[in-house]
């Protein structure tokens, strides 16, 4: 019994759901108090997964659940980021009439659902928290129901999702029966000999691993449930269930299949190199700056996965680095997005944002930062996220995929700067709204101070990675 | 030396940047914001005559380096400066002041924006010139595309989007594989930290590579023919200050580049591909000369004619003899003033009759001598006559080349020939000849602020023409070290495959 102060965290916040489920049961028009008790409930979760942090390596219930350092990183940006999630969209969901008491409690089901995934050290109990967050997810992408493009983005999660997830079982089930266990360590002991049906197993828990993090070829969800979820859940969707699918990615490929790294290193560069390509080449034609980002973050996780590739513990470290820039240049994005506010309609267009400069300099400049940062320019966070990625690359002598990888940055500048272009050398249109709440503010302002300040001290977050070690 | 003063130089113009940003000008004109701008700029242009004051001229060493910690354990923010960067800091921060006072002529919105684009810009150009860390030198050298993508764009003419674009994609297309060789090098030597580079040196086997990586950067950014085509666009479509900028010292950072890396650190490649930077600067010489003369825009010949200085600049380095690279440098600092006062002459114009067509102008000397006047000195800077920078950069070039290959000098002097015509064609039909257009009448003579910025080009031009000693003087150490280096490092790779 004493083990169980060590996931207090998760303890912490199924009883928060419980709780918060009743209170809008019993009481009527909670909606804004749950949605504020939700957010204090992270905040204390936050500070729980802090205040465990500074322990070891910790094995739980018959090594089934593992708490070390990458899991403890992993949440603290997940739960970091799921409060800054819930900041910048209070606002948004109440003029678009979605804030019902469900919505934040579904929030935090998946984020416990996802931490979940990160700490799991067993399929059964990773797959519990995958489809714990999947099915929070299906809900939210539909939540705003009487809209068309939000259903159809929810239904169309949903099968794909569904379909993802028999794969992973499937490769699952492959798994346990040439490995005879479920536990990752049990797994990686019993595999040292080779033989195919772990190689299928690996294969299509990848695929299904791929899917949940938008990775070409298993991305086609991606940019319909990007524009059709509403912006509060799109922003959600681009980052968290990311951080929690890479860190699951990083479990699986570095615990139970370490040994057969010959096998799935080459999927891996495939998947990198195709994401990289087609997320900066199908984002070109793009109108809607929701379908956009989701090219966007569909190339971005290539970055991320080339760390991967590299099998090294450089390579896993940078790819926790780009995931931690990666979110921080999301929140900064999204919430500009939230600010194109007008006569209580929202404007996701790339259109909308012609000639913005000139009415909104601060709201353009940050928007400016954070494009430049997406792309990759130095000196800003973006550039110095691709930078790690690409030493531990090349330390592996992988040259092909760091110069497919940095050409194809070239590529993606031009949408970028394309967005740039209509913001400051098109004429200008209507102006929008500049009252906003104080979350969102709070957040641009310390997500752009963020990534335009990253360059005066960069080792911050690389000294913090550097504990987080695997091989 | 404890204060930070390499530092302070990079920092001020942000730093005043920054001061702009956050003061509310009271009326709408944003005058106090250009006097701050100025005050900033020429205070850093006073810090570094001081610096090239203080600065001892017989010492081959970096001088005052600092050495942080930055990206933790592998790379450390280092700056320093030799006698080569220090002209280009200069060259710099005497450009940024002139440039902030002509801006009034040419950009009417947005004021307060464009100053701080300038600044910041400032603070990457001067960066660019004293970093002592590969990595360093990437940051700023791309980070310049920022500012500069903006300037073009939001302040530029009517094709400015497509230059802009054209601009960003090309220099950012170059200078990723230089990112790849910068890592590679890392990797193969453990370090990026140039100093330690230049003595450790690469092995032999892997500089070819990275000294293409390098050259795809440098080439993109000088720019050599066949990737030229970017420069005519971007300068024809830049306000007047931005074409300033880029002729004066954004090429340069290239030719800068050349110098301090490709032969500095890969002397073997250098000599490998020699034969192929000989035969593009040709190429750019005389083919861009050749273009620029049948120009009709004003900006584009000039830009042309930068193609082809440029060449010679090229051709000048990988001469390797102490006359090519010392005429190279000369040659950089001499194009720096002269072709900045080309594009503020041709602004001068273009601001009172809006248009940069040659044949839309004749007879100016009747109605406008000063401007006749000082037009003929950078013209005749620009072809190099002696008496002018222009002269003694081209001639120690080609005598560089003469005792190297003399059929590469011949073809290069060619280019000299048609740099006059070009020239001298332009200020015949633009100054001279009969006044045909009516509407010329109305032209009113330089103001006070062109006089300042234009004579301020003008007494370096003739001075360091005439008396070239204090420029020479400061570079002459550092080039025979690189020299030295280089010939060293040959040797010592011919011992080795003996």
């Amino acid at each position: 019994m004493e083990n169980f102060h060590y996931i207090l965290p998760e303890i912490f916040i199924s009883v928060c759901i419980m709780l918060f489920l009743l209170v809008g049961v019993f009481k009527k028009n909670s909606a804004s108090l749950i949605y504020n008790l939700s957010n204090i409930s992270l905040v204390i979760l936050l500070a729980l997964i802090i205040n465990l942090s500074s322990l070891d390596t910790i094995y739980l219930f018959n090594e089934s659940y593992l708490i070390d350092n990458l899991s403890n990183y992993m949440k603290i940006i997940l739960v970091g980021s799921g409060i800054f999630v819930m900041l910048t969209g209070s606002k948004y969901i109440q003029v678009i009439n979605l804030n019902k008491i469900e919505y934040p409690i579904l929030i935090l089901s998946s984020i416990l659902g996802m931490m979940i995934m990160i700490s799991s050290n067993d399929l059964i109990v990773f797959y519990m928290g995958l489809e714990l967050q999947s099915l929070a997810l299906y809900v939210l992408a539909s939540f705003n129901r009487d809209n068309l493009l939000s259903t159809e983005s929810g239904l169309k999660y949903f099968v794909l999702s569904a379909l993802s997830s028999g794969l992973l079982l499937y490769g699952c089930s492959l798994t346990y029966g040439f490995s005879e266990s479920t536990n990752f360590d049990q797994i990686l002991i019993n595999s040292t000999e080779f033989n195919y049906g772990t190689t299928f197993g690996i294969v299509f828990i990848l695929v299904g691993l791929a899917f949940k993090i938008s990775a070409v070829p298993f991305h086609m969800w991606a940019p319909d449930v990007y524009q059709g979820s509403p912006t509060s859940v799109t922003l959600f969707f681009a980052i968290l269930p990311k951080i929690a699918a890479l860190s699951v990615f990083i479990k699986f490929l570095y615990t139970p299949f370490a040994n057969m790294n010959d096998q799935w290193q080459t999927i891996i560069i495939f998947i990198s190199i195709a994401s990289m390509i087609f997320g900066a080449v199908a984002a070109i034609g793009q109108k809607n700056l929701k379908r956009l980002i989701a090219y966007s973050s569909i190339s971005h996780m290539g970055y991320a996965l080339a760390g991967l590739a590299t099998v090294s513990n450089q390579g896993i470290q940078s790819s926790i680095t780009y995931i931690s820039i990666y979110l921080v240049m999301n929140l900064a994005f999204f919430s500009c997005l939230f600010m194109l506010k007008r006569d209580e309609k929202y404007y996701e267009n790339i259109e909308d944002l012609s000639g913005l400069s000139k009415k909104h300099p601060i709201l353009s400049f940050s928007l400016l930062i954070v494009l430049f940062s997406l792309a990759g320019i130095p000196p800003l966070a973006g550039f110095f996220a691709k930078f790690y990625v690409f030493i531990a690359v090349i330390e592996q002598s992988m040259y092909f995929l760091a110069i497919v990888g940095l050409l194809a940055t070239v590529v993606a500048a031009f949408y970028y700067l394309r967005i740039i272009k209509i913001i400051y050398f098109d004429p200008e249109k209507e102006e929008y709204e500049t009252s906003h709440n104080l979350g969102l503010k709070i957040t641009l302002a310390i997500s752009t101070i963020f990534i335009l300040a990253y360059f005066i001290y960069p080792s911050g977050i690389t000294e913090i990675v550097s504990k987080i070690t695997m091989i | 030396m404890n204060f930070p003063i390499l530092s302070s130089l990079i920092l001020l113009p942000t730093i005043g940047a920054l001061f702009i940003l956050f003061t509310k000008s009271s009326s709408g004109k944003y005058q106090s914001s250009k006097y701050v701008a100025l005050f900033i700029s020429l205070a850093n242009f006073l810090l570094s005559l001081y610096l090239w004051y203080v600065f001892d001229k017989n010492s081959v060493d970096f001088q005052f380096v600092e050495n942080r910690e930055w990206l933790s354990g592998f790379v450390n923010y280092k700056v320093g400066i030799d006698g080569i960067s220090i002209l280009f800091i200069i060259l710099t921060t005497f450009i940024t002041p002139i440039c902030i006072i002509s801006v009034n002529a040419t950009i009417t919105n947005r004021l307060k924006d464009f100053l701080i684009a300038i600044l910041i810009m400032e603070t990457f150009m001067i960066g660019v010139f004293c970093s002592l860390d590969l990595v360093v030198f990437y940051l700023f050298f791309e980070a310049g595309l920022i500012p500069m993508f903006l300037i073009i764009g939001i302040w530029g003419g009517e094709r400015r989007v497509y230059s802009a674009f054209k601009f960003f994609l090309y220099t950012l297309l170059g200078s990723v594989l230089m990112l790849v060789a910068i890592i590679a090098i890392y990797w193969i030597t453990g370090t990026t930290d140039v100093e330690k580079l230049y003595e450790l040196g690469i092995q032999a086997k892997y500089q070819n590579l990275l000294w293409l990586a390098f050259f795809s950067s440098f080439a993109v950014k000088t720019p050599m023919w066949p990737v030229h085509t970017w420069l005519p666009d971007a300068h024809v479509e830049a306000p007047t200050v931005g074409s300033v900028l880029l002729a004066a010292i954004l090429l340069k950072m290239a030719g800068y580049g050349f110098i301090r890396f490709s032969l500095g650190l890969f002397p073997i490649a250098s000599e490998n591909f020699t034969m192929l930077v000989y035969v593009l600067s040709l190429i750019a010489i005389i083919y861009t000369s050749l273009v620029a003369l049948m120009q009709e825009d004003m900006k584009k010949l000039i830009a042309y004619s930068s193609v082809a200085h440029m060449g010679f600049v090229t051709l000048g380095i990988f001469t390797m003899t102490q006359q090519g690279i010392e005429g190279s440098i000369f040659q950089m600092i001499s194009h720096g003033l002269v072709s900045a006062a080309l594009f503020l002459s041709v602004g001068v114009v273009y601001e009172r009759h809006h248009t940069r067509l040659i044949n839309k102008y004749g007879g100016l000397v009747s109605i406008m001598p000063r401007y006749a006047i000082v037009f003929m000195v950078f013209t005749l800077g620009a072809l190099g006559l002696p008496g002018t920078t222009g002269f003694i950069g081209e001639f120690l070039i080609l005598m560089g080349a003469f005792e190297k290959n003399i059929l590469v000098a011949m073809i290069a002097s060619l280019g000299v020939i048609l740099g006059a015509a070009y020239m001298l064609w332009l200020f015949k039909r633009v100054v001279f000849g009969e006044m045909n257009n009516p509407e010329l009448k109305s032209m009113k003579d330089l103001k006070t602020f062109e006089i300042i910025t234009l004579s301020a080009l003008v007494i370096p031009i003739l001075f360091f023409g005439f008396y070239p000693e204090p420029l020479m003087n400061s570079i002459e150490a550092s080039v025979e070290n690189t020299l030295n280096m280089y010939n060293f490092d040959l040797i010592n790779n011919l011992a080795l495959k003996d």
